[in-house]
């Protein structure tokens, strides 16, 4: 297009623009290694790849074309792990969205400043904590032996309940621990955009004569929809990560049947059982889906909240 | 203007009030029987005497610690790639975002490499392949495994690329009058006037260096090179009394090690906690940086 006519000034082009090209050398050089030379070793979810032939496999190993996709579309478990995927991560979409839009709006009745920052303080810690912490702290208190809350419901005459090991306790434990680490973002979101809403419209309702509950119903939650659409709708983007960090620290094989997710499974298959290619394709298929609903989903953020990334 | 309070609103207000004081202490219970655990005695714990006050309180659990070299070599390991990983990952970020920030007319192959950029944000190769290449470039089994592989974060280019571009130009122009090369004024003008926002970014890969595990498990063939969170999945998953069954459990006899694990778990949360007043201060501007105000 317009390169032609550019084509001449280039050394001098050069000249001028040769700073940025240096400072962009470092990352570029790191992202080839580390995410474009990956990107490329998608190529054994086509092959046989063998792992100890390292890096030279790409090029040697023998190509199956989508056989690797047929043997995981016929795998019972597969289908298992993609049903866990979707229920946990739409429950934690749902109660990730509800139990912080609850504690923003009560939140933002309180005039106590001092009690308002304290809250939002106390309650967004676990959110800087890993799931290996926040595991570690749930294994305790869940335990069937002496953990905290188990002997709580000893108190009411209960027998004890293996949280972390019973098929019917997993999916709940993995719901509600994420709204425990989660809340705390998700709650300022709404609460700044609560702070956000015109304060003479509330002044306007009360004028008018408009109680607690009608301010409630036609000023505070109209003026907090679209930061709850934008949340549901990037969620939405993320919904087969049902994240690995948290399922990873808390499953163990009596629970795979309800708590295995699509990325535990990868890791699974391809570092414990080393079955390389298998376990990239898996992986492909998660990324070719997961890329559908991301662009879809910033589309749609884009539309109905105006939200843009870049 | 102020309205009278009436009684439903006052009854309304107080509900308020307990609601969200029992939501702050469901969400900090836990954090707090662990560190209650962990200065508790092996016998109350094992006994199920410790809530939220240490029981026969001793440092037991802690001196037990100090005599690990493990578990220091862990945290050191930890810090030291937080050093360096931040460090680098910070350079990079000013670096590309600087270059990346200017206008069109003045590098002409901008938005070519921001396509550059955002590419690895949408797709990436995944944990096998990444696993494959780490071993062929020979960083397998070394720190630089933990630190290389993210070093350059899209997302944080992205954020403070959207930074730079929202400062006036007339800075970065009078400067070039003046004589002065990109590197000076990246380096003397544009980086100090956006401490802020690197401190927002830098603060948020330090988080991240120091809750890092899953690199280290898999990344790392020798346990001793094992960053802590990574050592700490080790300790709680090798006493991992939630998952055995009930009478194995109680014939292991594990329990005694409840406190030597919260300790190490609470010690674990220290330096977040040294930096959360920080974070706090940051955190809203860590959310609204990325966004474009045009």
């Amino acid at each position: 297009m317009r390169e032609k006519k550019k084509k001449m000034s280039v050394k001098m082009m050069m000249k001028r623009e040769w700073p940025f090209y240096v400072m962009l050398l470092p990352s570029l050089i790191l992202m080839a290694v580390f995410a474009y030379l990956p990107m490329a070793g998608i190529v054994m979810a086509f092959q046989d790849f063998v792992p100890s032939g390292g890096i030279r496999g790409f090029f040697t190993s023998r190509w199956v074309g989508l056989d690797h996709f047929k043997y995981i579309f016929g795998l019972a478990d597969f289908r298992t792990v993609l049903g866990n995927t979707l229920i946990i991560a739409v429950a934690k979409i749902i109660a990730g969205i509800l139990v912080p839009l609850v504690l923003a709006l009560l939140l933002n009745e309180i005039r106590n400043v001092v009690f308002k920052k304290l809250t939002q303080t106390l309650v967004y810690i676990p959110y800087f904590l890993s799931w290996v912490i926040l595991g570690g702290i749930l294994i305790d208190v869940l335990s069937p032996t002496g953990g905290i809350l188990n002997r709580a419901l000893g108190a009411f005459g209960m027998e004890p309940v293996y949280f972390l090991g019973n098929p019917d306790t997993i999916r709940p434990v993995l719901v509600i621990s994420d709204v425990w680490k989660g809340c705390g973002y998700n709650m300022v979101i709404f609460l700044a955009a609560l702070t956000g809403i015109d304060q003479s419209q509330y002044e306007a309702a009360k004028v008018d004569g408009a109680g607690y509950i009608q301010q409630m119903l036609h000023i505070t939650l109209p003026g907090i929809l679209p930061q709850v659409v934008l949340v549901t709708v990037l969620g939405l983007g993320n919904i087969l990560n049902a994240g690995f960090d948290q399922v990873f620290n808390l499953y163990s094989p009596i629970v795979y049947e309800k708590a295995d997710i699509i990325d535990t499974f990868v890791y699974r298959l391809g570092m414990v059982n080393l079955q390389y290619s298998i376990s990239t394709a898996v992986g492909l298929f998660k990324s070719v889906i997961s890329f559908v609903l991301i662009t879809t989903s910033f589309g749609l953020a884009k539309k109905f909240a105006n939200y843009r990334i870049f | 203007m102020k309205l009278k309070t009436s009684l439903s609103r006052k009854i309304f207000l107080a509900a308020d009030y307990i609601i969200l004081a029992l939501a702050v202490c469901l969400s900090l219970f836990p954090l707090i029987h662990i560190l209650a655990l962990s200065f508790s005695s092996a016998a109350a714990a094992a006994a199920g005497r410790v809530s939220i006050f240490p029981v026969d309180v001793t440092l037991d659990a802690y001196k037990y610690i100090l005599g690990k070299a493990e578990f220091f070599r862990a945290f050191g390991i930890s810090l030291l790639r937080v050093a360096l990983g931040t460090a680098i990952s910070l350079s990079l970020t000013i670096l590309s975002a600087y270059a990346m920030s200017q206008p069109d007319r003045n590098f002409h192959a901008r938005k070519y490499f921001v396509w550059v950029f955002l590419i690895t944000m949408v797709f990436s190769g995944g944990m096998i392949p990444l696993f494959v290449v780490i071993k062929a470039v020979g960083i397998y089994n070394s720190i630089w495994a933990l630190v290389l592989p993210g070093a350059v974060s899209a997302f944080n280019v992205v954020l403070m690329l959207n930074f730079f571009r929202g400062l006036p130009y007339a800075l970065t122009e009078s400067a070039l009058i003046d004589g002065a090369n990109h590197f000076q004024i990246m380096a003397r003008i544009v980086v100090p006037i956006s401490k802020p926002s690197l401190a927002t970014v830098g603060l948020f890969t330090i988080v991240m260096h120091w809750n890092s595990w899953f690199d280290g498990m898999i990344y790392m063939s020798d346990t001793s090179k094992y960053p802590l969170q990574t050592y700490l999945r080790n300790v709680i998953n090798s006493v991992d009394v939630a998952k055995m069954d009930l009478t194995m459990a109680s014939a292991m006899n594990t329990l005694s090690q409840r406190t030597v694990t919260a300790a190490q778990i609470f010690i674990a949360i220290i330096p977040i906690l040294l930096v959360y007043p920080a974070l706090q201060k940051y955190f809203i501007t860590g959310m609204t940086l990325g966004s474009v105000k045009e």
